[in-house]
């Protein structure tokens, strides 16, 4: 899961404080691993330093708590581009299917749409693993296989998500 | 009209079938709702989708034996949705085949007759149509089942014979409704292996329904039936 783009976008969603961003990634993303205090911080620090976040001006009761950080127009770019790409398809990547679902969702994202990209990327990787099959000895069809089982558990995953939508947006938004 | 004076089949690479705004209802439930879809001659095409999406309905009305209640299909430069029945039906005999999920062989007949079928129907001599029968049992790994009934085959042998009963008439489309839906995986990547090295040689177009991805990547693309609406996406690139 990428962490910097998770908060990023928490943070289109709302300027927040660390503390909050914390609170959010925890309960929705962190499925009991939650995230160190000092990642939280370090990870808005390089994201101001690279100018996608703005650090706004510190309230009453000064310390790192008490800033509210604003997503720039350059992380919001950053942001929009690797949410609505599919990524490459291969196996272990349910986290980074999950986490684009899930906040595609809670922004009012086109998320259907997002799912039958990233379906047309992972038939398109299916396709070069069966060339792989065909065109390839024995020991390259068994390994081709094992990465062609992974993707249609993610495929039986992105189809059952997609029919779940509208469910899912509600959940997620309340 | 004999579907043998429709126009030549047109030379590759050409549109085989158009599907402009297809609507098909039973009773009051809608099952095509403006479904569009444009297959290429030659092409191996994955028709996807949820159960109840509508594409058994839209494979039904590509191959004639559906009508649409509104809306166009043409098939190689002809409108298919306002031909009468009989003429769908000498086009679904002389230029199109067909394979299902559980086969679907005439439990009365032979191996080799049922594969003989479609040129027996079409009016080939017996002896011409078995000998054409007898030439796919080698090429399928069927021999020595020739005189087996449906009853005898196991169900990857009988969907083998189905598959060479589909292909045997050389049509120039052949229509498969979830062809492995019925197999374990070694036995549906047999059959799908053997349909698509026989397309490809034959040149015919194949237009299959499926939810298995497996099978979906055996295609050149696939559209997502949902809703009994299609659509299509392409990937041109992909990020990390």
């Amino acid at each position: 899961m990428s962490v910097p783009l998770t908060l990023l976008g928490l943070l289109e969603r709302e300027p927040s404080h660390g503390y909050d961003l914390k609170r959010d990634y925890d309960a929705v993303f962190g499925r009991g691993k939650p995230l160190p205090s000092g990642q939280v911080y370090a990870t808005l620090g390089r994201l101001a330093r690279d100018g996608k976040v703005v650090v706004g001006e510190a309230e009453a009761g000064a310390g790192p708590d008490r800033k509210r950080y604003v997503i720039t127009e350059q992380g919001a770019t950053e942001f929009e581009a690797w949410l609505t790409e599919p990524v490459e398809a291969e196996p272990h990547l349910q986290t980074v299917l999950f986490a684009k679902v899930v906040l595609a969702l809670m922004l009012g994202r086109d998320a259907a749409r997002y799912l039958d990209t990233q379906r047309a990327a992972h038939l398109r990787r299916m396709r070069e693993l069966m060339e792989i099959k065909r065109a390839g000895g024995m020991v390259d069809a068994l390994l081709a296989d094992h990465g062609l089982f992974h993707l249609e558990s993610d495929l039986r995953w992105i189809d059952l998500t997609a029919a779940r939508l509208d469910a899912l947006a509600e959940a997620v938004r309340s | 009209m004999n579907a043998d004076n429709l126009p030549a089949k047109p030379s590759s690479p050409s549109r085989i079938f158009e599907a402009r705004d297809v609507v098909l209802s039973f009773g009051q439930t809608p099952a095509l709702q403006g479904a569009g879809l444009t297959v290429e001659d030659g092409e191996i095409l994955a028709i996807m989708g949820p159960s109840g999406s509508g594409k058994t309905t839209l494979l039904h009305c590509l191959a004639g034996i559906l009508t649409p209640d509104s809306g166009e299909i043409h098939f190689a430069g002809r409108r298919l949705d306002t031909m009468s029945e009989t003429e769908r039906s000498v086009l679904r005999r002389d230029r199109f085949g067909f394979v299902f999920q559980f086969g679907q062989l005439v439990p009365e007949l032979t191996a080799e007759e049922n594969i003989a079928l479609p040129l027996l129907l079409g009016g080939t001599r017996r002896t011409a149509a078995l000998k054409a029968a007898g030439e796919w049992f080698e090429r399928l790994g069927l021999d020595g089942l020739q005189q087996r009934r449906s009853g005898e085959l196991s169900g990857g042998q009988a969907q083998r014979v189905a598959l060479a009963r589909g292909l045997v008439a050389r049509p120039e489309v052949l229509f498969a409704d979830e062809p492995t839906g019925s197999l374990d995986s070694l036995t549906g990547e047999h059959v799908m292996d053997l349909l698509v090295a026989a397309a490809r040689e034959q040149g015919t177009t194949v237009i299959v329904v499926t939810h298995e991805p497996r099978v979906a990547a055996y295609t050149d693309r696939e559209v997502i039936v949902r809703d009994g609406k299609v659509s299509s996406y392409s990937v041109d690139r992909v990020g990390s």
